[in-house]
C-alpha cells in the first residue's frame, strides 16, 4: 500500500465492509471453537468420572496427607528432630546419586541413538523412502510407549536394578530426541549442503560440515531439557524395581512410613529444583558457545 | 599465494591469519576438560549399572523371548473394556490439561517479570510454579489416590497440578519475551492496565500459549497411559496388570491401542497448532 493511502481522508471503498466481514468470520470461528471445546469438556467429564462435589469434599484430605509427611518438629529441638526425621540420609543420598547417574547415562545413550536416527527420519536428508518410513515408525514406537512400560519389560529381561531403568529411559529418550532432532534437521538451510556436495563431499562430510553446525545449538538445548525430564523419570522408575530412589519411596509408601516418604520427597524435590536451575543456566551458555565455535 | 611473494612472506601471513582466528575463539581447554569429565562419568555409570558386563548380554535373549511372545497380539475379546479404559485415559489427559492451563493463566501472569512488578512476589510465584512440577505425575497421583480415592479423578488432579506448574513457566516466559512496543503503543492511547494487557500483550502471546497447551495435551496423553499403575484410572491399570503376570500377548494388544490413541491425538494436535500459527 502506498504511504499516501494512510493519510487519505476517506477509507478505500469497501474496506470497512471487508474489515467487518473479517471480524464476523473471526467471531463465528471463535464461537465454533468455544462450543467444540465445551462439548469435548462435557464429554471428557462424563467419561472420566469427573465429580466436582467429591473433589471439593475430599480436597482437605490432600492437606491431611501432606501433613502426615512431616513429623512434629519441636521449637527447641529443631536439629535433633530433623536429624531423627532424616535418619536414612546417607542411604537416601546414595540412592539419589544412583538416580542422577541413571538419568545421565540414559540421556547420553538415548540422545546418541536419536541423533543417528534423526538423519534418515528427516525428509530432506533421508537416503530413501524405506529408510524414512522405518526410522519414523521406530521413533514413534519408542516415544509413544511410556518408559515405565519399557521398565517393566526390561526388569523381566535384565533383572531388578538400575540397568533396566537406564535402558527404559534411554529407549524413550531415543524416540523423543529423534523426533525433535529430525524436525530441527528438516528446518535447516539446504544451501550449505549443496555447497559441500558441489565440492565433492561425501554424505558424512555433508552432515558434519553443513548440517551439524546449523542444528547443534537446538540439539544441545533439547538435550538439557530432556535431561531435566529424565531426572524426574528416574526418580519414579524404581516403582517397578528398575533402580534409583523410586523403590525406596514406593516401599515406604506401601508400609505407611509417612515420615520417610516426606523426607524422600523433599530431597527429591530439592534435587530436581537444583538440576533444573543449573541446567537452565548452562543451557543458554553452552548452546551459545556452540553457535559461535 | 600471490606471484612475487617470497616463501617466507606466505608463511608469515599464514601465522598471522592463524593467530587472528585463534584470538576470536574462546579458550578450548575448559570445554575439553568438561568433555573428558563427562565421558569418565558415563563410563563409570555404564560399569556401575552393569551395562558393560554379563547382566546385559544375558538379558538380551530373554528380551527377545518376551518380544517373540508379544506376537501375535491376543485378547481381542477384552476390546470393549480396553477401549473404555483408553477413552478414560484420553479424557483424563484432556481434563487435566484444561484444569492445569486454567490455573496456569493467573499463575503465569503472577510469575512474569513484566506483568507483576513486585520482584519479591513475582520470584515467589515462579518458585511455587517450579515446585509444582518438581515431582513426577505418578507421585502426585499417589497423593490424590489417597485423598479422592481410586479412579480417574486422582489422575486428572495429578496431571492438572504438574501442568499448572509447567504451563505457568511457559506462559510467563512467553510474556517476558513479548515485544514491549505494542504495550507502550496501547498505553499511549490512554488505555487502562487491563486493556493494555489484553490488546498489547495477550494479542501477542495467546497463539503461543495455546500452542504450548496443545503440546502439553499430547504429552499428557502419553503420561496418562501409565497413571493406572498406582490406581489413578485409565488403561495403565490393565496394562500393568497384564505385564505383571507376564501375559505378553494381551499386553501387546493394549500397547498397540495406546500407540493408536497417541497417534490420533498427536495428529489432531499438530493440525490445530498449525492452524493456530497460520490463522492466529
Amino acid at each position: 500500500m502506498p504511504a499516501t493511502a494512510l493519510h487519505a481522508a476517506a477509507p478505500r471503498p469497501g474496506l470497512t465492509e471487508a474489515l467487518l466481514a473479517e471480524r464476523r468470520r473471526r467471531r463465528s470461528r471463535a464461537a465454533v471453537a468455544a462450543s467444540v471445546l465445551a462439548a469435548a469438556t462435557l464429554l471428557a467429564a462424563s467419561v472420566g468420572g469427573f465429580d466436582p462435589v467429591r473433589l471439593i469434599a475430599r480436597l482437605p484430605r490432600v492437606g491431611e496427607f501432606l501433613d502426615l509427611l512431616v513429623p512434629p518438629i519441636r521449637a527447641g529441638h529443631v536439629i535433633e528432630d530433623v536429624g531423627e526425621w532424616y535418619w536414612g540420609l546417607g542411604k537416601w543420598l546414595r540412592l539419589l546419586a544412583d538416580t542422577l547417574l541413571m538419568a545421565f547415562l540414559a540421556t547420553a545413550l538415548g540422545t546418541a541413538g536419536g541423533a543417528l536416527l534423526s538423519f534418515p527420519a528427516a525428509a530432506n536428508l533421508t537416503p530413501g523412502p524405506v529408510a524414512y518410513w522405518i526410522s519414523r515408525r521406530l521413533l514413534e514406537f519408542a516415544r509413544a510407549v511410556p518408559d515405565l512400560v519399557f521398565a517393566i519389560v526390561f526388569v523381566f529381561a535384565f533383572g531388578l536394578g538400575p540397568l533396566a531403568g537406564v535402558l527404559a529411559i534411554a529407549v524413550h529418550t531415543l524416540g523423543a530426541q529423534g523426533k525433535l532432532f529430525a524436525e530441527a534437521n528438516e528446518n535447516i538451510d539446504m544451501r550449505p549442503c549443496e555447497g559441500v556436495r558441489a565440492a565433492g563431499g561425501s554424505p558424512r562430510e555433508e552432515i558434519v560440515h553443513a548440517v551439524l553446525p546449523q542444528v547443534l545449538p537446538n540439539w544441545i538445548s533439547f538435550t538439557f531439557w530432556r535431561f531435566e525430564v529424565n531426572v524426574r523419570s528416574a526418580t519414579i522408575i524404581g516403582f517397578v524395581g528398575a533402580g534409583g530412589i523410586g523403590l525406596e519411596l514406593y516401599e515406604s509408601l506401601r508400609l505407611s512410613y509417612y515420615d520417610d516418604v516426606g523426607a524422600i520427597l523433599l530431597i527429591v524435590a530439592c534435587t530436581v529444583f537444583a538440576i533444573d536451575w543449573a541446567s537452565e543456566a548452562l543451557r543458554g551458555r553452552v548452546a551459545e558457545g556452540s553457535a559461535r565455535a | 599465494m600471490r606471484a612475487g611473494d617470497a616463501p617466507g612472506m606466505a608463511e608469515a601471513r599464514r601465522v598471522q591469519l592463524a593467530a587472528l582466528l585463534a584470538a576470536g575463539r574462546p579458550n578450548p581447554w575448559p570445554r575439553r576438560a568438561w568433555a573428558v569429565l563427562a565421558v569418565a562419568v558415563l563410563v563409570y555409570a555404564a560399569f556401575a549399572v552393569e551395562l558393560i558386563g554379563p547382566k546385559f548380554v544375558n538379558g538380551l535373549p530373554r528380551l527377545a523371548g518376551a518380544a517373540a511372545m508379544m506376537l501375535p497380539p491376543k485378547g481381542w475379546q477384552h476390546l470393549p473394556e480396553w477401549l473404555w479404559a483408553l477413552a478414560e485415559t484420553v479424557a483424563m489427559a484432556f481434563l487435566g490439561t484444561l484444569l492445569g492451563a486454567a490455573a496456569a493463566v493467573p499463575l503465569g501472569f503472577a510469575s512474569a517479570r513484566n506483568t507483576l512488578k513486585l520482584r519479591a512476589l513475582q520470584f515467589g510465584f515462579r518458585r511455587f510454579a517450579d515446585s509444582l512440577r518438581s515431582l513426577d505425575h505418578l507421585i502426585w497421583a499417589i497423593v490424590f489416590v489417597r485423598a479422592v480415592g481410586l479412579g480417574p479423578l486422582a489422575g486428572i488432579m495429578a496431571i492438572a497440578i504438574v501442568d499448572a506448574g509447567t504451563l505457568a513457566k511457559l506462559f510467563s516466559e512467553a510474556m517476558e519475551n513479548a515485544d514491549p512496543k505494542p504495550l507502550d503503543g496501547v498505553r499511549s492511547t490512554g488505555a487502562s492496565g487491563a486493556e493494555t494487557i489484553r490488546w498489547g500483550l495477550l494479542a501477542q502471546v495467546l497463539p503461543n500459549m495455546l500452542a504450548s497447551t496443545l503440546y502439553m495435551w499430547e504429552s499428557n496423553t502419553r503420561s496418562a497411559t501409565i497413571l493406572g499403575i498406582v490406581g489413578a484410572g485409565g488403561i495403565g491399570y490393565q496394562l500393568s496388570d497384564r505385564l505383571r503376570v507376564y501375559d505378553w500377548g494381551e499386553a501387546s494388544t493394549i500397547i498397540l491401542l495406546i500407540l493408536g490413541a497417541v497417534y490420533v491425538i498427536d495428529f489432531v494436535s499438530a493440525r490445530l497448532r498449525r492452524s493456530l500459527i497460520r490463522g492466529g
